[in-house]
Protein backbone atom coordinates (compact mmCIF):
# COMPACT_ATOMS: atom_id res chain seq x y z
CA UNK A 1 0.00 0.00 0.00
CA UNK A 2 2.95 2.11 0.31
CA UNK A 3 4.02 2.76 -3.36
CA UNK A 4 0.87 4.41 -4.14
CA UNK A 5 0.38 8.63 -2.93
CA UNK A 6 -1.51 8.57 -0.03
CA UNK A 7 -4.28 10.64 0.58
CA UNK A 8 -5.55 13.09 3.76
CA UNK A 9 -8.78 14.40 4.24
CA UNK A 10 -8.94 18.00 6.48
CA UNK A 11 -12.13 19.01 7.06
CA UNK A 12 -13.68 21.60 9.46
CA UNK A 13 -16.20 19.05 9.86
CA UNK A 14 -15.44 15.40 11.38
CA UNK A 15 -18.40 14.29 9.55
CA UNK A 16 -17.61 15.62 6.38
CA UNK A 17 -14.37 14.31 6.49
CA UNK A 18 -14.96 10.99 7.49
CA UNK A 19 -17.69 10.79 4.82
CA UNK A 20 -15.90 12.05 2.36
CA UNK A 21 -13.15 9.45 3.60
CA UNK A 22 -16.08 6.76 2.91
CA UNK A 23 -16.72 7.42 -0.59
CA UNK A 24 -13.26 7.46 -1.13
CA UNK A 25 -13.13 3.58 0.22
CA UNK A 26 -15.69 2.64 -1.90
CA UNK A 27 -15.36 4.11 -4.82
CA UNK A 28 -12.16 3.48 -5.37
CA UNK A 29 -11.08 0.94 -2.86
CA UNK A 30 -8.46 0.30 -0.24
CA UNK A 31 -5.46 0.08 -1.87
CA UNK A 32 -4.57 3.59 -1.11
CA UNK A 33 -3.27 5.01 2.25
CA UNK A 34 -5.83 7.76 3.55
CA UNK A 35 -6.76 9.23 6.99
CA UNK A 36 -8.64 11.90 7.92
CA UNK A 37 -9.60 14.37 10.50
CA UNK A 38 -11.33 17.40 11.86
CA UNK A 39 -12.75 19.54 14.17
CA UNK A 40 -11.05 21.51 16.85
CA UNK A 41 -9.43 20.12 20.31
CA UNK A 42 -12.70 20.81 21.77
CA UNK A 43 -14.98 18.53 19.30
CA UNK A 44 -16.06 21.88 18.01
CA UNK A 45 -15.92 23.11 13.79
CA UNK A 46 -12.42 23.93 12.77
CA UNK A 47 -9.46 22.35 12.32
CA UNK A 48 -6.01 21.33 14.59
CA UNK A 49 -2.56 21.11 13.35
CA UNK A 50 -1.98 18.47 16.04
CA UNK A 51 -4.62 16.43 14.27
CA UNK A 52 -3.35 17.03 10.83
CA UNK A 53 -0.11 16.02 11.75
CA UNK A 54 -1.42 12.53 13.03
CA UNK A 55 -3.06 12.20 9.48
CA UNK A 56 -0.34 12.49 7.57
CA UNK A 57 1.62 10.34 9.50
CA UNK A 58 -1.21 7.65 8.81
CA UNK A 59 -1.40 8.19 5.35
CA UNK A 60 2.29 8.26 5.23
CA UNK A 61 4.23 7.15 1.65
CA UNK A 62 7.06 7.69 0.50
CA UNK A 63 5.74 8.94 -2.72
CA UNK A 64 4.31 11.21 -0.87
CA UNK A 65 0.91 12.87 0.34
CA UNK A 66 -1.45 14.72 -1.56
CA UNK A 67 -3.93 16.91 1.33
CA UNK A 68 -7.96 18.07 0.51
CA UNK A 69 -8.87 20.78 2.39
CA UNK A 70 -12.12 22.30 2.79
CA UNK A 71 -12.08 25.92 3.75
CA UNK A 72 -9.63 29.21 5.09
CA UNK A 73 -8.57 27.77 8.28
CA UNK A 74 -7.85 24.08 6.97
CA UNK A 75 -5.77 24.78 4.48
CA UNK A 76 -3.71 26.94 7.06
CA UNK A 77 -3.22 25.42 9.58
CA UNK A 78 -2.39 21.88 6.68
CA UNK A 79 0.33 24.54 6.04
CA UNK A 80 1.39 25.22 9.39
CA UNK A 81 1.51 21.05 10.08
CA UNK A 82 3.49 20.92 7.02
CA UNK A 83 6.24 23.59 8.16
CA UNK A 84 6.22 21.38 11.16
CA UNK A 85 7.36 18.27 9.22
CA UNK A 86 11.04 16.74 9.47
CA UNK A 87 12.86 18.49 6.22
CA UNK A 88 12.83 15.25 4.31
CA UNK A 89 8.95 14.76 4.41
CA UNK A 90 8.06 18.84 4.27
CA UNK A 91 9.29 18.40 -0.04
CA UNK A 92 6.96 15.35 -0.34
CA UNK A 93 3.23 17.11 0.77
CA UNK A 94 1.14 18.80 -1.22
CA UNK A 95 -2.32 20.71 -0.22
CA UNK A 96 -4.76 20.60 -3.18
CA UNK A 97 -6.25 23.37 -4.43
CA UNK A 98 -9.65 21.63 -5.42
CA UNK A 99 -12.97 20.90 -4.27
CA UNK A 100 -12.64 18.25 -0.95
CA UNK A 101 -14.99 15.64 -2.04
CA UNK A 102 -14.29 15.24 -5.86
CA UNK A 103 -10.78 16.39 -5.32
CA UNK A 104 -10.76 13.71 -2.60
CA UNK A 105 -12.03 10.72 -5.17
CA UNK A 106 -10.28 11.80 -7.91
CA UNK A 107 -7.05 12.30 -6.20
CA UNK A 108 -7.18 8.83 -4.65
CA UNK A 109 -8.22 7.53 -8.27
CA UNK A 110 -5.02 8.74 -9.84
CA UNK A 111 -2.82 7.42 -6.50
CA UNK A 112 -4.24 3.84 -7.19
CA UNK A 113 -3.15 3.57 -10.65
CA UNK A 114 -0.24 4.51 -9.39
CA UNK A 115 0.45 7.75 -10.62
CA UNK A 116 3.02 10.58 -8.64
CA UNK A 117 2.45 13.18 -6.11
CA UNK A 118 2.48 15.88 -9.41
CA UNK A 119 0.18 13.77 -11.45
CA UNK A 120 -2.52 13.42 -8.07
CA UNK A 121 -2.35 17.30 -7.28
CA UNK A 122 -3.15 17.78 -11.14
CA UNK A 123 -5.78 15.26 -11.22
CA UNK A 124 -7.16 16.97 -8.37
CA UNK A 125 -6.49 20.37 -9.46
CA UNK A 126 -8.22 19.72 -13.20
CA UNK A 127 -11.36 19.98 -11.68
CA UNK A 128 -11.16 23.41 -10.58
CA UNK A 129 -12.01 26.34 -12.63
CA UNK A 130 -8.11 27.86 -14.01
CA UNK B 1 -0.90 7.11 -38.93
CA UNK B 2 -1.28 5.36 -35.35
CA UNK B 3 -2.41 2.01 -35.24
CA UNK B 4 -5.34 1.70 -33.14
CA UNK B 5 -7.26 -1.07 -31.65
CA UNK B 6 -10.52 -0.91 -31.82
CA UNK B 7 -13.80 -1.82 -29.92
CA UNK B 8 -17.28 -0.88 -29.13
CA UNK B 9 -19.96 -1.58 -26.41
CA UNK B 10 -23.32 -0.95 -25.22
CA UNK B 11 -23.44 0.98 -21.44
CA UNK B 12 -26.20 -1.36 -19.66
CA UNK B 13 -25.09 0.10 -16.72
CA UNK B 14 -28.44 2.23 -15.23
CA UNK B 15 -26.67 5.08 -14.27
CA UNK B 16 -24.38 5.02 -17.35
CA UNK B 17 -20.61 6.55 -16.88
CA UNK B 18 -21.17 8.07 -13.69
CA UNK B 19 -18.99 8.40 -10.94
CA UNK B 20 -18.38 4.75 -10.10
CA UNK B 21 -18.25 3.30 -12.96
CA UNK B 22 -15.71 5.85 -14.32
CA UNK B 23 -13.29 5.17 -11.69
CA UNK B 24 -13.43 1.45 -12.11
CA UNK B 25 -13.00 2.46 -15.82
CA UNK B 26 -9.97 4.52 -15.25
CA UNK B 27 -8.54 2.20 -12.57
CA UNK B 28 -8.34 -0.79 -15.52
CA UNK B 29 -7.21 1.71 -18.31
CA UNK B 30 -4.29 2.26 -16.00
CA UNK B 31 -2.87 -1.11 -15.67
CA UNK B 32 -2.34 -0.86 -18.90
CA UNK B 33 1.07 0.10 -20.65
CA UNK B 34 -1.23 1.13 -24.04
CA UNK B 35 -2.66 4.50 -25.19
CA UNK B 36 -6.49 4.01 -24.15
CA UNK B 37 -9.05 6.09 -25.50
CA UNK B 38 -12.88 6.14 -25.30
CA UNK B 39 -15.32 8.45 -27.03
CA UNK B 40 -19.43 8.48 -27.53
CA UNK B 41 -18.91 8.43 -31.36
CA UNK B 42 -17.08 6.68 -34.04
CA UNK B 43 -15.98 10.14 -35.18
CA UNK B 44 -14.86 11.35 -31.44
CA UNK B 45 -13.76 13.34 -29.85
CA UNK B 46 -11.51 10.75 -28.47
CA UNK B 47 -10.48 11.32 -24.55
CA UNK B 48 -8.25 9.29 -22.46
CA UNK B 49 -9.64 6.50 -20.77
CA UNK B 50 -6.56 6.90 -17.92
CA UNK B 51 -7.98 10.61 -17.33
CA UNK B 52 -10.60 10.46 -14.05
CA UNK B 53 -11.89 13.90 -14.66
CA UNK B 54 -12.48 13.67 -18.53
CA UNK B 55 -13.92 10.29 -18.20
CA UNK B 56 -16.32 11.24 -16.15
CA UNK B 57 -16.79 14.59 -17.74
CA UNK B 58 -17.76 12.39 -20.66
CA UNK B 59 -21.08 11.39 -18.85
CA UNK B 60 -21.46 9.02 -20.90
CA UNK B 61 -25.76 7.87 -20.27
CA UNK B 62 -27.50 4.24 -20.28
CA UNK B 63 -27.76 2.55 -23.71
CA UNK B 64 -25.12 4.55 -24.92
CA UNK B 65 -22.36 3.03 -26.98
CA UNK B 66 -18.58 3.59 -25.86
CA UNK B 67 -16.17 3.73 -28.47
CA UNK B 68 -12.85 2.43 -27.45
CA UNK B 69 -9.52 2.38 -28.92
CA UNK B 70 -5.54 2.00 -27.81
CA UNK B 71 -2.50 1.87 -29.33
CA UNK B 72 0.60 0.32 -28.15
CA UNK B 73 1.98 -2.97 -26.94
CA UNK B 74 -0.92 -4.40 -24.79
CA UNK B 75 -3.86 -2.68 -27.11
CA UNK B 76 -5.98 -5.25 -28.01
CA UNK B 77 -5.73 -6.69 -24.32
CA UNK B 78 -6.58 -3.04 -23.18
CA UNK B 79 -9.88 -3.01 -25.64
CA UNK B 80 -10.93 -6.62 -24.34
CA UNK B 81 -10.68 -5.60 -20.92
CA UNK B 82 -12.43 -2.87 -20.77
CA UNK B 83 -14.98 -3.83 -22.76
CA UNK B 84 -15.66 -6.72 -21.17
CA UNK B 85 -16.22 -4.39 -17.50
CA UNK B 86 -18.50 -2.70 -19.30
CA UNK B 87 -20.06 -5.37 -20.61
CA UNK B 88 -20.60 -6.92 -17.00
CA UNK B 89 -21.90 -4.26 -15.89
CA UNK B 90 -18.65 -2.50 -14.00
CA UNK B 91 -18.25 -5.64 -11.86
CA UNK B 92 -21.49 -4.27 -9.22
CA UNK B 93 -23.46 -7.11 -8.44
CA UNK B 94 -20.41 -8.62 -7.48
CA UNK B 95 -19.22 -5.89 -5.48
CA UNK B 96 -22.64 -5.97 -3.48
CA UNK B 97 -22.48 -9.17 -3.12
CA UNK B 98 -18.99 -9.09 -1.82
CA UNK B 99 -19.70 -6.53 0.71
CA UNK B 100 -22.95 -8.30 1.57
Amino acid sequence: MKDKVGIVIVSHSIDVARGTADMVRQMVGDTVPLAYCGGNPEGGLGTDVAKILKAIDEAWSDKGVAILVDLGGAETNSEMAVELLDAGRQGKVVICNAPIVEGAVMAATEASGGGSLEDVRRTAEELSPQ
Amino acid sequence: MTDWTSSSVVIRHKVGLHARPSVKLTQLAKTFAATVQIAGTPEGPWIDAKSIVKVMAMKAKQDSTLYLRASGGDAAAAVTALAGLVERDFDEDRAHAASG
